[in-house]
């Protein structure tokens, strides 16, 4: 049964239609992924998705509730959690400090104006878990924007993590890493894989193909193919796309 | 209390600060100066450090914050002069009147960003100084409320007069150890970590389910707050309530105060801008009367070479002092040392 859905949404910005139908769905435990080329609208479709844009018609479900139009923060609430394609850190805060706010129980304790944000031992035990489960073990106290690309990219998904979500979205995980940062990023996914519902956007097609249980491919705002990897490898669109080579 | 939860509620910066305002009547005369500027200098202190908290830890641009300021003074003297005549009621009223119209300011604004939140910051800070000068009937225009006493500090069992100066400083430098205090723990509770956040990212913190714009409230009103605890001793300290600290002018001189001080990279940036402020007014306005042009220049160079202010350049060179030598310095030091 599909954890999370997209019932027939429609996004339109003025005249411009961004997203036509989509309907998708993301089973519980598995990773799904969604391709397609630069300006398709996979991004706009999780910005729908997670609340920052509010669909023009058509629904999210989220555990059943249906959840269109919600802010991201209710959203968030619920136990969805989203990394982005252009890296949103804590810049000024260390690995550490970003891990921690993006924690559940700090997110309970905001509005506490005399307590040590840092003086809390289980929490900062849980924020190193989470800098452990990431490959950032021992790099908790550098500040995030002096990171190298990768360890930012799998800060970026740590802090997705530390909030402990039901359904992670991730937006082009990928982008800008080289051959080892990506095997790296691919191992800690494939980590993920069944402890958790993930959806990722992600133009490189081997690491998708070699991670996703179903993938759907976007262009011009609707969905023109889903299927496994083993259906869509086989397909011919998809062989004589310009999304890259399969070996 | 164990050491650590002592040293996360008394820091060794804060006490430095307590030892030279509270040493500060035994020598000002020495070098020249005079009791007053201290109430004055500690007044403003609590003032810019309020503000920091929106500005510095929140990214929060307001340019009407000398609208807080007064309000918290005209109601600090209304309630002694037409409700109740106990200090700390008064004082009580002056940071609630101000937190209050605060509270409704941030009811517009706190969705806003930028220089969106800004501009409102201005328009609203613009509206309530017309206000107070136009209600003459209850802030008397631009004569100002005036015979507003230094009520005596009451404990119930015993009573201190605070008439004048020197006693009058006391209790202000108590008020300035308690706002750093209670500062010092807002910013670096978990609601100033968030409050920390939003600054440096607020679509990412709204995405890990915080409510930004309440945040965004409560700091402003926090802020305000503090302005309004501020203005209220300020009534006290100059016997009256004057609508000239609500204008645009005296508005932007906390935000001068803080950047030139390093509101951005410390705590005790404001604490640095606003003494600075005080001794060039001081002593650059015993040279010319145009020591705010001077002031204004000074402002300048520091936003075009060392925005992080004064703080800044002290971080820096610590920073520097503390660097590791490299192994040609080392190496360097050895062959020197060998001759």
């Amino acid at each position: 049964m599909a954890l999370f859905e997209a019932q027939g949404l429609h996004m339109r910005f003025g005249d411009r239609v961004v997203l036509e139908d989509i309907t998708l769905d993301f089973p519980e435990g598995q990773l799904s992924g969604i391709m397609g080329p630069n300006g398709a609208g996979k991004t706009t479709c999780f910005n729908v998705l997670t609340g920052r844009y509010r669909p023009t018609r058509g629904r999210v479900v989220f555990d059943g509730q249906d959840i269109t139009g919600l802010p991201p923060r209710t959203i968030a609430r619920k136990g969805v959690s989203r990394s982005f394609q252009l890296m949103n850190l804590f810049n000024d805060f260390t690995a550490e400090e970003n891990v921690l706010v993006a924690l559940p129980e700090m997110r309970e304790r905001g509005f506490d104006v005399i307590g040590n944000a840092m003086g809390d031992r289980i929490l900062r035990l849980r924020a190193e878990e989470v800098l452990e489960r990431v490959g950032l073990g021992g790099k908790g106290g550098e500040l995030a924007k002096n990171l190298s690309y990768g360890d930012r990219r799998a800060l970026e998904i740590g802090v997705a993590l530390a909030a402990r979500p039901r359904v992670l979205f991730l937006d082009e995980p990928t982008s800008g890493l080289g051959t080892d940062a990506i095997v790296r990023l691919a191992q800690l996914i494939a980590r993920l894989k069944g402890e958790l519902t993930i959806v990722a956007i992600e133009h490189d097609m081997e690491f998708l193909f070699g991670l996703a249980d179903s993938i759907a491919v976007i262009h011009w705002g609707q969905v023109i193919r889903r299927g496994t990897p083993a259906e869509l490898r086989t397909n011919p669109w998809v062989q004589n796309s310009n999304l890259g080579r399969l070996k | 209390m164990t050491v650590d939860q002592l040293r996360s509620w008394i820091t060794p910066p804060m006490l430095v600060s307590f030892a030279i305002f509270g040493t500060l009547p035994f020598w000002i005369r020495e070098v020249g100066l005079y009791p007053y500027l201290g109430v004055e200098v500690l007044i403003f202190c609590i003032y810019a450090l309020g503000y920091n908290v929106l500005l510095g830890y929140g990214g929060l641009p307001s340019f009407g914050h000398g609208a807080y300021f007064g309000i918290g003074a005209y109601a600090f003297g209304i309630a002694q002069l037409n409700v109740v005549s106990n200090l700390w009621l008064c004082l009580l009223a002056g940071i609630l009147a101000a937190m209050l119209f605060g509270a409704v300011v941030a009811l517009f604004i706190s969705h806003r960003r930028g220089i969106y939140f800004a501009l409102m910051t201005i328009a609203f800070g613009q509206m309530a100084f017309f206000i107070a000068s136009k209600w003459t009937s209850v802030t008397k225009g631009e004569d100002g409320l005036l015979n507003i006493a230094r009520l005596p500090v009451d404990f119930g069992f015993v009573s201190y007069p605070i008439q004048r100066n020197g006693d009058f400083y006391w209790f202000v430098f108590a008020c300035f150890v308690v706002t750093v205090i209670v500062l010092w723990r807002v910013v670096h509770s978990p609601f100033g970590k968030v409050v920390q956040a939003i600054k440096q990212n607020e679509a990412r913190t709204a995405f890990l389910g915080y409510n930004v714009v309440l945040y965004k409230g409560l700091v402003f009103a926090l802020s305000c707050a503090v302005a309004g605890f501020a203005g209220a001793l300020f009534a006290m300290a100059q016997g009256g309530a004057f609508v000239q600290v609500m204008n645009l002018q005296w508005s932007g001189v906390v935000v001068l105060m803080v950047l030139i001080g390093g509101g951005f990279v410390s705590f005790w940036g404001p604490v640095l801008g606003v003494v600075l402020y005080f001794i060039a007014r001081d002593l650059l306005g015993a040279y010319t009367e145009t020591w705010q042009l001077w002031f204004g220049l000074l402002f300048m160079l520091v936003v075009m070479y060392k925005p992080e202010g004064l703080a800044g350049i002290w971080q820096g060179i610590v920073h520097r002092k503390q660097r590791p030598r490299t192994s040609a310095t080392v190496h360097l030091l050895a062959m020197l040392k060998a001759r």
